[in-house]
C-alpha cells in the first residue's frame, strides 16, 4: 500500500510525499531495495513512459525526478548497509564547447532512477574530464551535444579514451538532437540514444 | 546602431529605427534529413528550395549552416553558399564552427556577411573576429564565456561588454558585433525567460547594439512550442531585439514579426501589414 503511495508521489512530483512514505515504508520494515524497485524504479519508469509517448513535459519529468531523488536519499544508507550494488557507474556530461544541460540532466535523472550510479560532469566538458571519469571507474560513458559546430568533440573525447588506454573499460553511449545512429558508429561509441528512456533501456543492454 | 549587411547591391539594416530583421534558419542540416543527405552527396538542390522558400516568405537574411559529420566543411561550405548565391540575392550569415569552412565561405562572399558566432570565450574570439575585420564582417557575439552562461542581467551586461571590447581590439566595430543574450527554456526555471528579457533591455540601454536570439529555445520541452515561441518573440522585440534566426515558412511567425513592425511604428500606413493580409486571403480562396 505505502509503495503504490511512493509511486504515485513520485509520478505527480511530491518530493514531501515521497519522503513521508519511504520513512514510513522502512519503519513498517519493508526492505530498502523492495522500496527502490518497486516504487521509486518503477514510478520513474512510468514517467519515461510518459515522455515518450508525447503525454509528460519537461518540467514534470524534472520534478518528478526530484522527488524520486529525494526519497533516494533516504535509502541510500539502507542500501549500502544491506549491500544492494548499483547497475552500474555511469559519468555523462554534454561536450566541450556546448551548455545545453537539459536533455543531458534528464537521462542522469532517469538513469538514477533505474539503479544506477550517476557523477554529472556538467556541460562544456573536456576530454580529459570524462577520461578521469574512466580511471575512477565509471564502465560507461554519455555524452550529450546539441550543435552541429560541437558534436565532433564526441570523437575527440573517445580518442582521448582510446589514447588512455581506457576504451575498451568503458561503453560510450552517445546523444543530442544533431546526432545520428550512423554518427555514432562513424566516431566509435558503442550506442546512440535518441531520448531519455531509450539511454535507460540501451545503457542497461549495453552492461547486462 | 545600424548594423549593415550586404550582398552585392542589396543592403539590409538591422536598427531599432528599421523594420524587424528575418534570418532564416532552414539551411541547417539537424533533424533534416533529406537537407543532410542531399548535401553531403554535393548535391544542394534542397538548400536551394529552403532558400527560395525563406525568401518568399520574408527573410531578409538567410544562414548557412553544413554541419555535416565527417565530411570536407570547408568544400561544402563552398558548395552550400554559392548554390544559394545562385538562386536569391539576401545577405548571408555563415553558421560554423570551422575556422577554414568559415574563410572558405568569407573568401567567395562579395559583400557584408554576418558571422553566426562568437562567444566570449578568449580561445574563440581570437579565432572569429580577425575573420570578422579580414573580411569586413559583422558577427554574432554569444554571451557566454569560460565560465558558462551567467545568471543575472548585470553579469550578462559585463559579458556583453567584455565581446564588444575585444570586438574593437580586432578592428571590429560595436555596430559590427550584434549581442545574443540566449534564451533558456522555462521548461528547466520559469525565471529563464524573464532573465533573458532583462538583459536584453540592459544590454540595449548599456551598449547601444543591436540584438539577436535564438528565440525557439525557449519552449524546449514544453506543449504548444508555437504560441510560446511567438508570444517570446513579441516579447523580446518590445525589451530591444532588431533580428532573430528564426523560421519565417511558419506563418504564425512572419505574422507576429509583421504586427510588431506595425505595432512599434516601422510600417508606414500598414502597408506591410496589409500586404501580407491579403496574401494569406488569397492562398485561403
Amino acid at each position: 500500500m505505502e509503495l503504490q503511495k511512493i509511486y504515485q508521489s513520485v509520478v505527480d512530483g511530491s518530493a514531501g510525499e515521497v519522503q513521508a512514505g519511504v520513512q514510513a515504508a522502512l519503519a513498517e520494515g519493508v526492505a530498502a531495495d523492495v522500496i527502490l524497485n518497486q516504487a521509486l524504479i518503477a514510478a520513474m519508469e512510468e514517467v519515461g513512459k510518459r515522455f515518450e509517448e508525447g503525454d509528460f513535459f519537461v518540467p514534470e519529468m524534472l520534478i518528478a525526478a526530484r522527488a524520486m531523488q529525494s526519497g533516494l536519499g533516504l535509502l541510500k544508507p539502507h542500501l549500502i548497509d544491506s549491500g544492494v550494488k548499483a547497475a552500474g557507474k555511469v559519468a555523462m556530461g554534454t561536450v566541450k564547447g556546448d551548455l545545453h544541460d537539459i536533455g543531458k540532466n534528464l537521462v542522469a535523472m532517469m538513469l538514477e532512477g533505474a539503479g544506477f550510479e550517476v557523477q554529472d560532469l556538467g556541460s562544456d566538458v573536456d576530454s580529459q574530464k570524462f577520461v578521469q571519469a574512466a580511471q575512477d571507474g565509471a564502465n560507461i560513458i554519455g555524452m550529450s551535444a546539441l550543435l552541429t559546430t560541437t558534436m565532433s568533440y564526441m570523437q575527440t573525447t573517445i580518442q582521448a579514451l582510446q589514447t588512455a588506454g581506457l576504451r575498451d573499460t568503458v561503453k560510450v553511449v552517445i546523444g543530442g538532437a544533431p546526432v545520428t545512429d550512423a554518427y555514432a558508429k562513424q566516431v566509435g561509441a558503442d550506442a546512440f540514444a535518441p531520448d531519455a528512456s531509450s539511454a535507460v533501456r540501451i545503457i542497461k543492454q549495453l552492461v547486462a | 546602431m545600424e548594423t549593415k549587411l550586404s550582398f552585392k547591391d542589396n543592403t539590409v539594416v538591422i536598427s531599432p529605427e528599421a523594420p524587424f530583421v528575418v534570418i532564416g534558419e532552414r539551411i541547417n542540416p539537424t533533424r533534416r534529413k533529406k537537407l543532410a543527405e542531399t548535401m553531403a552527396q554535393g548535391d544542394f538542390s534542397v538548400a536551394q528550395q529552403d532558400a527560395l522558400k525563406q525568401v518568399e516568405a520574408g527573410a531578409h537574411v538567410l544562414d548557412v549552416n553544413v554541419g555535416i559529420p565527417g565530411a570536407d566543411e570547408p568544400a561544402l561550405m563552398r558548395g552550400a553558399v554559392q548554390a544559394v548565391m545562385g538562386i536569391v540575392d539576401v545577405p548571408l550569415c555563415f553558421d560554423m564552427a570551422n575556422p577554414d569552412a568559415l574563410k572558405a565561405a568569407l573568401e567567395i562572399y562579395p559583400g557584408k556577411a554576418l558571422i553566426n558566432s562568437t562567444t566570449a570565450e578568449e580561445e574563440m574570439m581570437v579565432r572569429v573576429l580577425p575573420l570578422a575585420k579580414q573580411f569586413n564582417a559583422a558577427v554574432i557575439g554569444v554571451i557566454q564565456d569560460e565560465s558558462g552562461i551567467p545568471a543575472t542581467p548585470e553579469t550578462r551586461l559585463k559579458v556583453a561588454r567584455k565581446l564588444v571590447n575585444r570586438a574593437a581590439d580586432f578592428g571590429v566595430p560595436p555596430e559590427d558585433v550584434i549581442i545574443d543574450c540566449l534564451a533558456l527554456t522555462v521548461g528547466a526555471d520559469h525565471h529563464a525567460g524573464r532573465i533573458t528579457l532583462d538583459s536584453m533591455k540592459l544590454v540595449r540601454q548599456e551598449l547601444g547594439v543591436n540584438l539577436s536570439l535564438g528565440a525557439s529555445n525557449v519552449s524546449f520541452g514544453l506543449p504548444d512550442r508555437k504560441i510560446l515561441n511567438i508570444a517570446y518573440l513579441a516579447l523580446a522585440i518590445g525589451s530591444g531585439l532588431t533580428t532573430a534566426i528564426t523560421d519565417p515558412t511558419v506563418p504564425e511567425i512572419q505574422t507576429t514579426i509583421l504586427a510588431c513592425d506595425l505595432l512599434t511604428g516601422h510600417d508606414e500606413y500598414a502597408a506591410r501589414w496589409i500586404k501580407a493580409f491579403r496574401k494569406r486571403a488569397q492562398a485561403a480562396a
